[in-house]
């Protein structure tokens, strides 16, 4: 069964639990690699994230009057070593992605963040789900940029609860 | 002598641009077809998502998947063939072409270390040349994901190693790859050659549709494949009966000393396409 969250507060994430099949709308904070690696350099840090979702993405370009490109999950694991300064700095409340992540992170994500998979591979559907985006930073990195990104009924899995259970196996 | 005009060229790799990114090839729609037959829960429902994302890329607006990938093209040259004009710049401008004019993401950056910076045009792509009898051109193009080429890997084997040490190390490479390489896979394995080698004809292998000519190839692709599916790893990672859909050996000679084995693994998303001129 689908459990829909619109906009959720960190309250309307406290009842799910490990692979609840969820069904997202409303605004998700779009950045990859380097925006990661350029936002944790800057000295004030210039998004106002607090309870907000993240995603790891980087998307197809637009067509016109398209409001997306396909738009799917990279690897998270990737994004592990910025993670916890990440989370510390921002006070999200919900990452997608894809992967296992390292123990670490995962110890740090407990309480404070779920962490969602995103369907690998599946980009055309995610796109679709998408009624809006615009690039809010960092124009210069093309698929790299941070997106602003409206999502209507985005299909995902929680892959790691408020508790820590995790669907990859820890 | 036959010539062909560059631009003739140019125009076919990008329309295999097109074809690539947003048609998932008919063998892998069979294989997710029977793949949805078996599997139940979450995976099912997986599998179900996955055919329907086919569906909404076949329409031609939404790529299969954001990354469209590096272009990787193996490009076959009849000797009794002239190309008018430079063959790499019609090829490289092919892709450029089909990439800007699909809207697919470009992810080649200039340099791997420094500044990193984005090419603009998914260019250069990595082209593999083969003089060949003939005078035909066949191209085939696959758009390769990042995220399952960075959990591909080789390991130069001892010549006296086990079948069993072989399918041990494939099984490990799966394992490590996990949900993050997008699961159920397509494996290429190259066996044999030597260390630029082995993983060009694992690449290669991801091309096939068939199985392996070789009674013993054919069966270790077999065995391996049933070996993958025991893993539990299943669509997308979430656990399930089908990690792989194919595995597909190539092999070559090589040197008495040696038996280098690379696995390259592909995503469900299995991008390739081709033409004969």
């Amino acid at each position: 069964m689908k459990i829909n969250l619109i906009n959720p507060h960190i309250d309307d994430l406290r009842t799910l639990k490990v692979r609840d099949f969820i069904s997202l709308t409303g605004t998700v904070y779009i950045l990859r690699d380097m925006a990661h690696k350029k936002l944790l350099e800057e000295k004030v840090f210039p998004l106002n994230l607090k309870g907000k979702i993240i995603y790891y993405a980087g998307p197809t370009p637009n067509r016109k009057n398209q409001a997306s490109g396909a738009l799917g999950p990279t690897t998270s694991s990737r994004m592990d070593k910025f993670c916890k300064e990440f989370i510390k700095k921002t006070g999200i409340i919900g990452i997608i992605g894809k992967g296992a992540r390292s123990k670490e992170v995962n110890a740090y994500m407990r309480g404070k963040v779920v962490y969602f998979a995103a369907l690998g591979g599946l980009g055309a559907l995610g796109g679709n789900c998408a009624k809006n985006s615009k690039i809010i930073l960092y124009p210069e990195l093309g698929p790299e940029a941070v997106y602003e990104v409206q999502f209507e009924n985005l299909p995902l899995i929680v892959a790691q609860d408020l508790k820590g259970n995790n669907i990859y196996g820890e | 002598m036959r010539v062909i005009k560059n631009s003739l060229i140019t125009n076919t790799v990008a329309d295999l641009c097109q074809k690539a990114a947003y048609t998932l090839p008919q063998d892998i729609i069979k294989s997710l077809n029977t793949t949805y037959r078996q599997e139940k829960g979450l995976a099912k429902e997986i599998i179900k998502l996955t055919l329907e994302n086919a569906k909404i890329a076949n329409k031609g607006i939404f790529p299969l998947c954001q990354d469209t990938g590096t272009a990787v093209l193996f490009v076959e040259i009849g000797q009794q063939l002239q190309i008018d004009g430079s063959l790499d710049k019609a090829l490289q401008d092919g892709i450029k072409k089909g990439f800007k004019e699909n809207y697919l993401r470009k992810s080649i950056v200039s340099e791997p270390l420094f500044e990193r910076k984005n090419t603009k045009t998914n260019t250069p792509a990595i082209i593999h040349y083969k003089i060949v009898n003939g005078n035909k051109l066949k191209i085939n193009l696959m758009l390769k994901g990042g995220g399952a080429e960075n959990k591909s890997q080789i390991k130069m084997f001892n010549p006296t190693a086990s079948k069993q040490e072989i399918i041990d190390f494939i099984l490990s490479v799966v394992n490590d790859a996990g949900a993050s390489a997008c699961p159920p896979f397509i494996i290429g394995i190259g066996l044999g050659g030597n260390f630029e080698t082995a993983p060009m004809l694992a690449k290669k292998a991801l091309l096939r549709s068939k199985q392996n000519k070789n009674l013993n190839y054919k069966k270790l692709e077999q065995e391996i494949l049933t070996k993958i599916n025991k893993t539990n790893i299943g669509p997308q990672g979430f656990g399930g009966k089908i990690t792989a859909l194919k595995v597909y050996i190539e092999y070559a000679p090589c040197h008495i000393a040696s038996l280098p084995c690379a696995v390259n693994i592909c995503c469900h998303s299995s991008r390739h396409a081709g033409a004969v001129l």
